[in-house]
């Protein structure tokens, strides 16, 4: 605990007193109720052409809490999230054994709908992507290729994602604007926006700040913290305070395997692996 | 052994200034910028020249007299001074001549002359001179002598004769509107019913000979019925037509020349005249705006060496559309398959290479498969199964302004493919990703993200296109271009676009007037202006599609930052 806010002093101390509330709840013990099973996966291994790049990964994701993925650059952690919306099928010569259950289904199963599946697990990537379009088309593409026109819907649906995504206050009186009119932070919120406007039950995050300032990144993290009551959200992040800061449980991998998963504040303070201590405390990674 | 050796080593800075120039790089800076020069100065140059030549074909010259020393006497307008050749002489280029151009073919035989200036003992420039732009045998260069209005003396000599002339010319342009409107829209109208009708009384030959159980004979009665009314109508008209030649062929000018006694003309067949030499500045410049609109706006005459070149205007404009219309479609859903779906491997790499390779097929190689494929095998097929009875004249079986765009089609849909390709791989991949993450299948992501976002680089594809599309002479001359269109493939006549009609065309058209013509040297300044009217299309065609792409790539721009 101790080690965390040092480094966050160090680092950006407009985040710090946030920071401190936060490691108190994860402290305390509120921050991790009795979980279900969301997501549950078992010994998931792949391979792009002759070079695997996940080994025997299993473990079971909680419903409505944020779940962070660390460990250093190469080491799975995306490869892994995009296996949870089957993403890595746009990759040409991908190859995945084992199986990934949200509920009771297995996505990779093979009569699987892959649109139903990204239907219901959303995503907002590393660098904010909105479309050329007007924010209001944004945060409706969902909704129109799922073939809903009825204006009622879309604009309730625009509204309702828009304020869980904390940005309605700053765009409600512009949204045939382009999406690409906002500044980085606001586009990213548009995106979450977009991927929480077809109501998913689990939204990915692969590394949702890292191209955003300090503020904007806070913004963020308070949005991740408020979704998850309605969500479940798995973070790819490289920023280990921001792990702490958000998450409930962190797994940690390195060279494609899961070394260690648990509570956050476990994690933190008292990892299990040696391999763990040592990516936390900076000595590699 | 070696020299370097012995001496202490140099200091990397100081190695001479040649050296350092080179290694600062500034001599390949002079060499690039060369090359770009001497480019644009080609370009430049060429415009230059055809600038230059065009520009100043409908300047109203002054017109000169020139009084040889045999007393023969010569008008006409000026039209260059050149020193004479005379290789091996000592008079080699000392002495000049000018070239006069006389008009009056009809009376000389020639529209040009070249006379010595030695020879000329006086030259002056005539108030009463005018210039007479008339229906056949080009210019008349005369003094007015005598206006006459049915077969009565009106008036004699320029000062009375001239303020009557502007009326009476002035009254022959709406008669020959007229004129025009009688012969081409109800004379027009009444034979293409008569045509209606024959075409039909042979459909019904054919089918008799396929039923000859059949009774036609109520079908017959009815078309020798109609082809009856319609003859009539053609009588009345043509009588009507006669009426209005009769009555406004009644005013003519005689005109003395110096170039074989006098011509007379009827003003029915003057376009324009002008007297040059009164003429003030802005008067030529009056002139010269009004040749200049009648050149754009008039159809040709006298086989085309004079009046306008509006068909060749408008049927390379519609070519260039139809081509358009029908290259772009197919290039870019091509080029989807190409680099959306198909599996990429070294067969796509192959076609990719054949699709480029494509382009630099000869033209004419396209031409004549287009005139094989498209004409004779899809035009000949369709005339035998929906227009037999018009055979053996071929409705879809010979060139057209269809097969013509087909063909050019072909030709650029590889410039096409090649665009849209580039284009659409420069769609981020990070679009597609949000799209695919919202639950959008590949289609649904290409028709509503890659697209419009590739729609500024496709338009690209269409400017490139075009540019090729419509410079293109040598594949038309063989599937549906002429040297005289007596139609515009669009027209108020039912279906309005008549997409197997042969057109006119400029590039063809700067061919036909500069090598083709019987009149070289009154068709080369055309030759120019008729180019600087390509180029101004084709100009205009590409600011269109260069405006629409920046206003689309404002709105699809990718990239806030």
């Amino acid at each position: 605990m101790n080690m965390i806010e040092t480094n966050t002093a160090r680092h950006d101390p407009g985040i710090r007193i946030r920071t401190e509330v936060r490691s108190f709840e994860a402290a305390s013990g509120t921050a991790v109720p009795p979980v279900k099973t969301s997501i549950d996966l078992k010994q998931v291994n792949l391979s792009y052409g002759d070079n695997q790049v996940l080994f025997d990964v299993s473990m079971k994701i909680g419903e409505r809490m944020v779940t962070a993925l660390i460990g250093p650059s190469g080491c799975g952690k995306s490869t892994l999230l995009r296996c949870l919306n089957r993403m890595n099928d746009l990759i040409d010569n991908t190859e995945i054994k084992g199986s990934i259950k949200v509920g009771d289904r297995n996505i990779y199963a093979a009569d699987t709908d892959v649109i139903e599946v990204r239907r219901r697990i959303g995503m907002v990537f590393q660098k904010s992507n909105p479309f050329p379009k007007s924010i209001y088309e944004n945060v409706v593409y969902g909704l129109r290729i799922a073939g809903i026109t009825d204006k009622a819907t879309l604009d309730e649906a625009c509204e309702r994602s828009l304020k869980s995504a904390a940005l309605w206050d700053e765009v409600k009186d512009r949204l045939s604007e382009s999406g690409l009119s906002l500044s980085g932070g606001q586009q990213q919120r548009l995106c979450i926006a977009r991927a929480i406007a077809v109501e998913p039950e689990i939204v990915l995050m692969d590394e949702p700040c890292s191209a955003l300032d300090p503020i904007a990144t806070l913004k963020i993290e308070e949005l991740i913290y408020d979704l998850k009551k309605h969500y479940t959200i798995v973070i790819v992040t490289h920023n280990l305070q921001q792990a702490a800061r958000v998450s409930d449980r962190t797994a940690f991998f390195w060279l494609g395997r899961l070394v260690e998963y648990g509570n956050t504040p476990e994690v933190f303070t008292k990892p299990k692996e040696k391999l763990t201590e040592d990516y936390i405390t900076g000595r590699f990674g | 052994m070696n020299a370097g050796d012995e001496r202490p080593r140099r200091d990397i800075g100081a190695t001479g200034p040649l050296r350092t120039l080179l290694r600062r790089g500034d001599p390949y800076i002079w060499f690039t910028g060369s090359a770009l020069g001497i480019s644009l100065l080609l370009i430049g140059g060429l415009i230059a020249v055809v600038l230059i030549n065009g520009l100043g074909f409908f300047w109203p010259g002054p017109l000169v007299r020139v009084t040889l020393k045999d007393e023969s006497q010569w008008t006409g307008e000026m039209m260059r001074r050149e020193p004479i050749p005379k290789p091996g002489t000592p008079e080699h280029l000392k002495h000049h001549r000018i070239q006069l151009k006389v008009g009056n073919r009809d009376l000389l035989g020639y529209d040009f002359k070249w006379i010595d200036e030695s020879e000329i003992t006086a030259r002056d420039e005539p108030r009463d001179l005018v210039y007479v732009e008339r229906r056949e045998y080009g210019a008349l260069i005369g003094t007015p002598a005598l206006l006459t209005v049915d077969g009565a003396e009106k008036a004699r000599e320029m000062k009375r004769i001239w303020p009557e002339l502007k009326s009476l010319i002035e009254r022959a342009r709406s008669d020959r509107a007229l004129v025009r409107k009688i012969e081409k829209d109800r004379i027009g109208a009444i034979n293409r019913r008569i045509e209606r009708a024959r075409l039909r009384e042979r459909r019904l030959d054919l089918a008799a000979q396929r039923q000859p159980e059949r009774d036609f004979s109520a079908e017959r009665a009815e078309i020798a019925r109609l082809r009856e009314r319609s003859q009539e109508e053609y009588r009345r008209a043509q009588a009507e037509l006669e009426e209005v030649v009769r009555r406004a062929a009644g005013a003519s000018v005689t005109f003395a020349t110096t170039s074989g006694g006098d011509k007379e003309l009827r003003t029915l067949d003057i376009y324009r005249v002008y007297a040059a030499n009164r003429l003030s500045f802005f008067g030529r410049l009056r002139i010269y705006g009004a040749r200049l609109w009648s050149f754009i706006v008039d159809d040709p005459r006298e086989s085309n060496t004079e009046g306008g070149v509006f068909p060749a205007i408008f049927g390379t404009v519609m070519m260039v559309m139809l081509m358009s219309l029908l290259a772009v479609p197919f290039g870019v859903v091509a080029a989807l398959y190409l680099r959306e779906y198909a599996k990429q491997g070294s067969l796509v790499r192959l076609v990719r290479i054949a699709v480029n390779n494509l382009a630099g097929v000869p033209s004419i190689v396209f031409g004549v498969f287009g005139l094989g494929f498209f004409v004779y095998m899809i035009g000949g097929t369709i005339d035998q199964v929906f227009f037999a009875e018009a055979l053996p004249t071929p409705t879809f079986g010979t060139g057209g302004i269809l097969w013509a765009s087909l063909t050019l089609g072909l030709l650029t849909v590889p410039v096409v493919i090649v665009a849209a390709e580039e284009a659409l791989a420069a769609v981020p991949q990070s679009m597609r990703e949000a799209s695919y993450a919202c639950g959008a299948t590949k289609f649904q992501t290409i028709w509503k993200v890659v697209l419009p976002a590739a729609l500024p680089g496709i338009l690209t594809g269409l400017i490139l296109a075009m540019a090729r599309g419509a410079g293109e002479v040598a594949p038309l001359m063989i599937t549906g271009v002429v040297k005289i269109a007596p139609d515009l493939p669009l027209d108020g006549d039912f279906p309005f676009l008549h997409i197997e009609r042969k057109f006119m065309h400029l590039g063809f058209h700067i061919y036909d007037v500069g090598f083709q013509s019987p009149n070289v040297e009154a068709a080369k300044p055309m030759v120019y202006t008729t180019t600087i009217l390509l180029l101004i299309i084709v100009l205009l065609l590409n600011m269109t599609a260069i405006v629409v792409r920046n206003r689309l790539r404002r709105k699809y721009k990718t990239s806030a930052f």
